[in-house]
């Protein structure tokens, strides 16, 4: 990572990110339906570009925060389809052992320090990140993203609030895709763009074309480099749009249909990056192709990767309560081993 | 006298000298540790950690605008990422406005994520009745942290279980909220010298040994206990439990084996309080050894209020704790 995106390779490489979250979303899309994964699930397709403009930008050891939407940036930052599927599937294989599923997904080594689906909690969490890296001189930054919508929660005023008086190396990523739930922008937002309320804070706000992975990328670097030369957070707000419904089985009554397809026609992030590669030369529609087979390819592995892997051990639900675990918990867990059933079990 | 002052060299020290100076020897043990609160540059409030500034500096001891939520949420963040914050709400009424990142932040991160991230906060949080400061500044809330999973909690009664346990706690790879009484800061007591004393979470301490009754008491009121056992013609064993959760329940059974009489007294309100969880497990394990109804002494389901007269008629004391032995006597 760490991509400027300044050769044909890394260009088509990041274009494959993003027809692999496309594809990974497709068969989640699926594979709930069906019954296979449990549990909610939010899709992000349409906001590729968002997640892989600004991966690219990072290095591995920067951490990300995410949200409830967080399928994108997971695997923009790195971690593996197979086990992050298979942690939708609630497996042990799953990067956090089925423990969290679609919505709760972290892996320290990959710099994903957490989906936090309270809404808003993503950034507090990446402002304390923040603090870690300026207390400790490193030269990792985090960046927190978020949702339109979340702008409009308490914890996220304080946290930028934070972090700009203490100019921590932060960067804060909306994601304004216009919605949260049912909820249209102007119903909470009293602003046109959010980007003004960086004003508020005394940081720079930046408004980017969220359907443009380069211009995502470049507008990522720039913050991001902002913030390792300890001049602090940048709030950049990303204009994007998701396809599917608020979650899947939405029925989505606050928004029309054609409105969704002009997005999908006009301002899809990967047919305009495919086509702009195209033109310039560095992708033949074989190249695009061979992509997109490679990619069903990962993502049929995936499946299976997750189908056939194991289902956690139940008695693992008593393990990481705590590091030093706590006499409560262990006298549960020998109760339930002993009796097998949770009923009149005391301390 | 707790098992820990036994036969230890010991000064004399005050619960607030005692929480200072264990946050101090923590800052100097391990660069890791930083504490931030408002007016933390100041010592924060009633002065807990007066000089740790000019000592320590901005980086290690640092004020924070009024932003609750983002202080624990953050503390939550710097600590998954490496760091060993200690932040301090002040007063504990205050957790109403980052409830949000205490239970689902500090408590469910590493869980929810499979043990992926520990999360070694400390929060320092104010409570306790007494000063007339009214239903907003003068809460008991330990019981609704204790409640949480993945949290653990800890209120000490004694300068020396407020030392050690606030190295444990500091030390501590879980987040663990540290809950002050801000009515005895001034309590003095001995605690053992030397940078090796801890107290171990989870264990209760018996501070006055007796064989009648058994008197669990947290925080101001185990000084109200030990008071009252001194008027009651019975042989009473004070218990702190000190530690809120994990909690010592072997300790508390084992007591109730000897004396057959319990008394619970603590701050919080008594619905759904700590008092229960502690009669609970006393029940679960030591029930044919129960001679005599337990007793529950707390606060009585109201709000603090301000006027002395009636903050007076719902906020315990000896005389109710001296009661409420007599009762099962
Ligand atoms: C504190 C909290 N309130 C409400 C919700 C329910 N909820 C989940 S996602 C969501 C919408 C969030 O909108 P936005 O921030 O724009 O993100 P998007 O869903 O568009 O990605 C809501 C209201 C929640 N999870 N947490
Ligand atoms: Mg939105």
């Amino acid at each position: 990572m760490t991509e400027t995106l300044d050769t044909p390779e890394k260009r088509r490489s990041a274009l494959r990110t993003m027809v692999l979250i496309r594809e990974f979303e497709n068969h989640v899309r699926d594979r709930f339906a069906d019954n296979e994964i449990p549990g909610f699930v939010h899709l992000s397709q349409g906001q590729e570009a968002v997640a892989v403009g600004v991966c690219t930008a990072l290095s591995r050891d920067d951490y990300i925060t995410s949200t409830h939407r967080a399928h994108g940036h997971s695997l923009a930052k790195g971690l593996e389809p197979d086990r992050l599927l298979a942690e939708l599937y609630g497996k042990a294989e799953g990067h956090c052992g089925g423990r969290g599923g679609s919505m709760h997904v972290a892996d320290l080594d990959e710099g994903m320090l957490g989906a936090q689906p309270i809404v808003g909690a993503s950034v507090p969490l990446g402002t304390g990140a923040g603090i870690t890296a300026q207390l400790s001189d490193a030269d990792w930054m985090a960046t927190a993203f978020c949702g339109d919508g979340s702008v409009a929660a308490g914890q996220v005023h304080e946290a930028i609030n934070l972090a700009a008086t203490w100019q921590l190396p932060v960067v804060f990523v909306v994601e304004n895709n216009q919605y949260s739930e049912g909820m249209v922008f102007d119903e909470q937002h009293n602003v046109e763009d959010v980007a003004e309320m960086a004003s508020a804070y005394g940081i720079p706000g930046e408004i980017v074309d969220g359907q443009d992975v380069t211009a995502v990328n470049e507008t990522m670097r720039a913050a991001r480099e902002r913030a390792l030369d300890g001049d602090g957070p940048t709030l950049i707000e990303a204009k994007t749009y998701r396809y599917r419904g608020h979650f899947e089985g939405d029925e989505q009554p606050y928004r029309s249909q054609e409105e969704v397809e002009d997005w999908r026609e006009n301002r899809d992030p990967i047919d305009n990056y495919r086509e702009r590669l195209a033109a310039a030369g560095e992708l033949t529609d074989e190249e695009f192709e061979a992509i997109r087979t490679e990619v069903k390819a990962v993502m049929a592995d995936a499946v299976e990767f997750a189908r056939n892997a194991d289902e956690p051990a139940p008695e693992a639900a008593y393990d990481d309560v705590f590091v030093e675990e706590a006499p409560e918990i262990d006298a549960f867990r020998e109760r339930m081993a002993a009796d097998g059933d949770n009923g009149g079990v005391g301390l | 006298m707790s098992a820990e002052t036994a036969d230890r060299e010991t000064e004399t020290l005050s619960m607030r000298e005692a929480i200072r100076a264990a946050l101090r020897e923590e800052l100097l043990a391990d660069d890791d540790v930083f504490i931030m609160g408002q007016d933390e540059e100041d010592g924060g409030s009633f002065e807990v950690t007066a000089g740790l500034h000019d000592e320590f500096g901005f980086d290690r001891v640092r004020n924070t605008p009024i932003s609750e939520a983002a202080q624990i949420g953050s503390g939550v963040g710097a600590a998954a990422t490496g760091l060993r914050p200690v932040v301090n709400l002040s007063f504990a009424d205050f957790i109403g406005v980052c409830f949000d990142q205490v239970m689902n932040q500090a408590g469910k991160t590493r869980y929810m994520f499979g043990g992926a991230s520990e999360v070694p906060l400390t929060i320092r949080a104010i409570e306790g009745a007494g000063l007339n400061a009214a239903a907003q500044h003068s809460g008991t809330v330990h019981t609704l942290v204790a409640h949480l999973p993945g949290v653990k909690a800890v209120a000490p009664g004694t300068p020396a279980a407020a030392m050690g346990l606030m190295k444990s706690a500091v030390r501590s790879n879980d987040p663990v909220v540290f809950f002050e009484n801000k009515t005895i800061y001034e309590r003095h007591g001995d605690v053992p010298t030397g940078d090796d004393f801890t107290v171990p979470l989870g264990e209760a301490s018996i501070e006055q040994a007796g064989e009648d009754v058994t008197v669990v008491a947290t925080q101001r009121l185990l000084g109200e206990s030990i008071a009252a056992a001194r008027d009651v013609d019975a042989s009473v064993e004070v218990i702190d439990p000190r530690s809120l959760y994990p909690l010592d329940t072997d300790t508390l059974a084992d007591s109730l084996r000897k004396t057959g009489r319990l008394v619970v007294a603590d701050e919080s309100p008594l619905s759904y309080g700590l008092h229960a969880e502690i009669v609970t497990r006393v029940v679960e394990n030591a029930f044919w050894s129960i001679d005599a109804p337990v007793q529950r002494v707390g606060v009585p389901d109201t709000p603090i209020p301000f006027a002395p007269s009636q903050e007076d008629e719902v906020v315990p004391d000896a005389d109710d704790v001296r009661r409420a032995i007599q009762r099962t006597v």
